[in-house]
């Protein structure tokens, strides 16, 4: 990863290298394209995210020419892309069933497009030995695709798409059918392969973890719309709609209306000694160099100041290992007694669970704080609440909720408060925090490094809070049934106004 | 796997037999030395050998394999087309009309398949001949491989045919480079059973075949109608043996084709481990 920030996004002198300029796509009268456009920069992994059905999959199909938009053009290094047919376009795609030709070897799969060029006999097999090396294919040159595994596979489709050099690569789902721990694996391969050759690539997935993994920028779709284009950090940290926040990672949100509590001083508020949230200085490059998951556990979470650690551990609470479903997920997930059973047994001789370290959030802003050295110490929060923001009241009997920074609003508009189950500390005692709110512990889903905590409030209102690991199972000491105190800083919380 | 009881060998017996016996019999009686072909007169292949110069026969064998194979030719061609287009084209006017009338020939009488074509050859001043029976031969046996070619269309993965043309390919080289080389064993199995339907047919043949050309079972046919001979019996013991040898070669490449297969899907399974 190059040192310099990769966003030419933002270089309003970069050309794009793909333009859709109001393209809409409709199929008889469903409309699959809602008059879209944006663009995609040479280079960039761009990921088009997004539920099935949405219309992600017609986008790429446009791009490569098996679909034409009703409306609108899409621009390809400035030309119309619209009359030249899918054999023409400098554009190649990786199928999601791979569609890899059976009677072919793979070293004929791979040579297919070049010998579609009329190239020369000794240009192709370079071609090709380069390609199979750099997938690490050459010892299954000779195979058929019905010799080699589902991984294998894989790599000979993104070979073959690759073979000709196209200045755009499109992904339609290319880790949907291997198994998480290869999918994984192969995430970062695809991210290797894609710097090495400096091709720019479009990735469709309904994978979340896939597109903030692999991905520059994130387009976040909901029915042939784009919700928000932003890079994998920036969606997570300030998600402009519920749908967005809900459709990344954990959220907890709090509908109200909000008041301006000084009405006039909109200035964003700079003294507040805890952490800003604004989403350029959350962006670090940290996000897309991480190598393990294990570091990004490292650099997200240990040094959450708004977490406060309650500072006496009095009883050694018995560790209940018992651990909950940890999140509404994709796919069947193993039930509670599978996951106990897995850290308990299975961990031993398969490693940890490998489903859960990805839900661990991108590196927030906590990292360029310096670390405490002792968590105990870390309650420097200050009861004295900063001018500006707003309140926020969602419940009856429940004390407004404050947000120091976010959109202006009017009184009484109707606001959503969305969290991140990392940015809620929980404690024993009444912290010193901007938002503090009283409820009890219904599940707590053990991962390792993090603890989830489901925090029932006593209007009923759920709240998922987590908190990292960094003691001992038997130091801790909230359990089931506690009663505890969540809270939040004014400005761990994202304002949703739309 | 449970034993045979005797009922269950006594109804297996009976089937075979039903299907068989007169297939034995009419080999047995193809050795018979005598003219007579129902008496028993020890054992001789000079029935094979008179066949041999029995000129009649020939040239009618010769037209029949000409009129099966030129006509399955046509008929795979224009059959595998036909299923393309009915798989492919996606939902046009008139598609359902178009695809029951590939299956309708299916299930027409052949006597009035055949004196629909004898009609029409008159009409337009066509001789009866082998050019006749190659067009009739070829109307009816098209739908059968139109049948078993677009049966494996459907099952076929388009992605297939776009990752051709994402790779460079015109529709048409498309078609040939990946396409065609998939569906091949439904291809070549629909040319079969054209060539086969071609080779036995009677009826059809009978209304569109000329005086200047008779195939086998026309004239089988008609030489049974002076009494059978033991001529007859020994070219059907030719064809039986023809038949034969075609299935069994079939299966065994088939089965062996499959059994190379799993081997090398098995031998990539350990080179994985």
């Amino acid at each position: 990863m190059p040192e310099t920030k990769f966003e030419p996004w933002k270089d309003p002198n970069e050309k794009p290298l793909i333009q859709f300029k109001n393209v809409s796509k409709r199929f008889g009268t469903f409309t699959a394209i809602d008059n879209q456009s944006f663009d995609i920069y040479a280079k960039e992994f761009f990921a088009l995210l997004g539920p099935s059905g949405c219309g992600k999959t017609t986008m790429m199909r446009m791009l490569a020419g098996f679909e034409a938009p009703t409306e609108g053009t899409i621009l390809l290094s400035g030309r119309d892309i619209a009359p030249i047919p899918p054999n023409k376009r400098e554009v190649n795609m990786m199928f999601q069933s791979y569609a890899l030709f059976p009677h072919l070897s793979v070293w004929e799969n791979i040579a297919f497009g070049l010998k579609r060029d009329k190239l020369p006999a000794d240009k192709i097999a370079a071609r090709v030995d380069e390609m199979l090396k750099l997938t690490r294919l050459e010892r299954f040159a000779s195979r058929k695709p019905h010799q080699i595994s589902g991984g294998q596979r894989q790599r000979v489709a993104l070979a073959r798409s690759l073979a000709k050099g196209p200045k755009l690569l499109l992904l339609d789902e290319p880790l949907g059918a291997l198994d998480a721990k290869l999918r994984q694996d192969t995430q970062f391969e695809l991210m290797d392969i894609q710097e090495k050759t400096g091709t720019t690539f479009v990735i469709v997935t309904h994978d979340q973890e896939e597109a903030m993994t692999v991905a520059s920028r994130v387009a976040v779709m909901d029915e042939g719309r784009i919700v928000q284009i932003a890079t994998p950090d920036e969606i997570y940290e300030a998600p402009n709609s519920a749908y967005v926040a809900d459709f990344i990672g954990d959220v907890t949100l709090f509908s109200g209306t909000a008041t301006n509590r000084t009405p006039g001083a909109k200035t964003p508020v700079m003294e507040s000694p805890a952490v800003e949230t604004t989403p350029e200085e959350a962006e670090t490059p940290e996000t897309e160099t991480v190598e393990t998951p294990e570091a990004v556990a490292e650099i997200g979470v240990p040094a959450e100041p708004e977490a406060p650690v309650a500072p006496e551990t009095t009883t050694p609470a018995e560790p209940k290992t018992e651990a909950a479903p940890a999140k509404p997920a994709h796919g069947p997930q193993p039930n509670a007694l599978g996951l106990w059973l897995h850290d308990k047994v299975w961990a031993k001789v398969f490693g940890p669970r490998t489903d859960i370290v990805r839900q661990l959030p991108p590196p927030s802003d906590a990292e360029r704080k310096p670390k405490p050295a002792d968590p105990e110490t870390v309650s420097t929060e200050t009861t004295e609440i900063p001018e500006g923001g707003i309140t926020i009241d969602w419940a009856e009997g429940q004390p407004p909720l404050i947000a120091l920074d976010g959109p202006e609003v009017e009184d009484g508009q109707h606001v959503q408060l969305a969290l991140r189950p990392e940015k809620i500390g929980i404690s024993k005692t009444k912290p010193d925090a901007v938002n503090a709110l009283k409820g009890k512990v219904i599940d707590i889903a053990y991962l390792g490094n993090l603890s989830t905590y489901h925090v029932e409030l006593e209007n009923g209102t759920m709240i998922k809070a987590q908190l990292a690991n960094t003691r001992r199972i038997s130091r801790r000491d909230i359990t089931w049934e506690d009663e505890v105190w969540v809270s939040w800083t004014g400005t761990a919380g994202v304002v949703l106004t739309s | 796997m449970r034993r045979l009881t005797w009922f269950n060998t006594t109804s297996l017996t009976l089937g075979f037999a039903f299907l068989y016996l007169p297939m034995i019999i009419l080999v047995i009686y193809s050795f018979n030395a005598s003219k007579l072909v129902t008496v028993w007169a020890g054992f001789s292949t000079r029935w094979y050998g008179e066949l041999l110069q029995n000129q009649a026969f020939l040239d009618a064998a010769w037209v029949t394999l000409q009129v099966a194979v030129v006509s399955s030719t046509i008929a795979t061609v224009l059959g595998t087309m036909a299923a393309y287009v009915l798989v492919r084209a996606g939902r046009f006017w008139g598609r359902t009309l178009f695809s029951g009338m590939i299956y309708a020939p299916l299930v027409m009488p052949e006597v009035i398949t055949g004196l629909s074509l004898l009609l029409l050859f008159i009409g337009i001043g066509l001789d009866r001949g082998v050019l006749t029976i190659i067009l009739a031969h070829t109307t009816f046996s098209m739908c059968f491989v139109s049948v078993v070619v677009s049966s494996r269309l459907i099952s076929f993965d388009r992605s297939l045919e776009e990752a051709a043309l994402d790779l460079g390919c015109s529709p048409f080289s498309a078609f040939r480079l990946v396409t065609l080389p998939i569906i091949a064993p439904a291809v070549i199995s629909g040319w079969l059973l054209a060539f086969t339907l071609s080779l036995d047919d009677l009826v059809i043949a009978s209304f569109t075949a000329g005086p200047s050309a008779t195939t086998l079972p026309i004239k089988i046919w008609s030489s049974i109608r002076l009494g059978v001979s033991p001529e007859i019996n020994a070219l059907s013991t030719i064809l039986i043996a023809i038949v034969t040898i075609g299935v069994i070669s079939a299966s065994l490449v088939s089965k062996r084709q499959l059994m190379r297969q799993e081997a090398d899907e098995k031998a990539a399974v350990r080179a994985e481990a």
